[in-house]
């Protein structure tokens, strides 16, 4: 029953937000790209790295993929377990800094202590 | 794309329609394809798959203390002469969201039952996906031919080879098979399966243009995991 109701009442988006989400992704893109193209080095890098590339993929989720239209149930179900993945990234993050302390330690001063 | 009406159940939006949708003793995701709610499931894991690859390369490339190879030099591309940085990965970017928007719009023509347009976006989409592919192909094999191995490299740390080939190809991996279904569904949408009620996928249940969005959602998907390849690995 379920099944009939739904079909019946689709109902889909102006083109026009395809297109300028279209738009925006390659506007997006070219900026990244140019973030590389310029050459920009340390902080200023990485922070319009993050920038574009979170931008981008919250465009391609929330419209594309029609998030944005979906009932909290679902957004929920598939945007809470990202912050395992925070989670993970950080407890990395403390790994590769110890691991690289003591590969430099011992590179250093030899195995001998 | 969903707003669902079922007879009898009053819908609220937010939290508070999250919380009654999850404690209405039925279906949780209401108006939602059992195949799409499955899809984004898959997606989720898939996310987390690739989330694992990344973290280790970011593991990897800082726990070293040797220098890591600059990627917009090992991946520069040589055009009239003039080294280009990163030329290749910047066209197949575009290539990659070209496909991306193409299949967006296949999707809305599937719902509003556009059998002809659809086809022909699903066929556009699958080209593009193509061309990435036989980007990539070239990428691999021109490193190759450089020497790039996944135990050692002329231009800095070793690991750079396995995480380059481990994180791109499991990518191409999925484009390539995108690129199947692709084909599969435009042949499909052309034969009008959706319109003589040809049964789905692993189902007897009538096929419908949902399957399109659900092929979509696999699409953007590969879209949105290379924004994060192209940021991390090419760009940072």
């Amino acid at each position: 029953m379920e099944e009939t109701n739904k079909k019946e009442q689709t109902s889909t988006h102006k083109i026009g937000i395809y297109l300028w989400i279209w738009g925006l992704l390659f506007v997006l893109s070219f900026f990244s790209y140019m973030v590389d193209w310029y050459q920009f080095q340390g902080l200023l890098r990485w922070s319009l790295i993050l920038f574009f590339m979170f931008l981008k993929a919250g465009l391609i989720m929330a419209f594309f993929m029609h998030l944005f239209w979906e009932r909290y149930a679902l957004v929920n179900v598939l945007l809470w377990p990202m912050t395992a993945i925070a989670c993970f990234i950080f407890l990395m993050v403390a790994e590769f800094k110890y691991t690289l302390f003591s590969r430099i330690f011992y590179f250093a001063v030899g195995g001998g202590i | 794309m969903s707003d669902p009406k079922i007879e009898g159940f009053n819908f609220k939006p937010g939290f508070k329609g999250m919380a009654e949708d999850t404690g209405s003793d039925q279906t949780m995701f209401k108006g939602v394809h059992w195949g799409k709610a499955m899809m984004w499931i898959f997606l989720l894991s898939d996310t987390f798959v690739f989330s694992c690859f990344l973290i280790s390369y970011m593991k990897g490339r800082g726990s070293t203390p040797v220098e890591w190879p600059n990627p917009s030099e090992v991946f520069a591309l040589n055009a009239f002469g003039v080294p280009v940085p990163l030329l290749l990965i910047a066209i197949m970017t575009f290539v990659l969201i070209t496909s991306s928007g193409t299949m967006a719009l296949a999707v809305k023509y599937g719902y509003e039952r556009n059998r002809k347009m659809c086809g022909w976006l699903i066929l556009a989409t699958a080209i593009g996906g193509l061309t990435f592919v036989g980007m990539q192909a070239f990428e691999w094999s021109k490193l190759i031919h450089e020497g790039v191995r996944p135990w050692e490299n002329p231009f800095g740390a070793a690991q750079f080879g396995s995480f380059f080939f481990m994180i791109t190809g499991f990518h191409g991996t999925h484009v390539s098979i995108g690129v199947i279904f692709l084909f599969i569904y435009s042949y499909k949408v052309f034969a009008g399966h959706y319109e003589s009620g040809k049964k789905g996928w692993f189902t007897s249940m009538k096929g419908d243009y949902v399957e399109i969005e659900i092929l979509g959602l696999y699409w953007h998907f590969v879209d949105l995991v290379w924004v994060f390849i192209f940021a991390f690995f090419y760009l940072w």
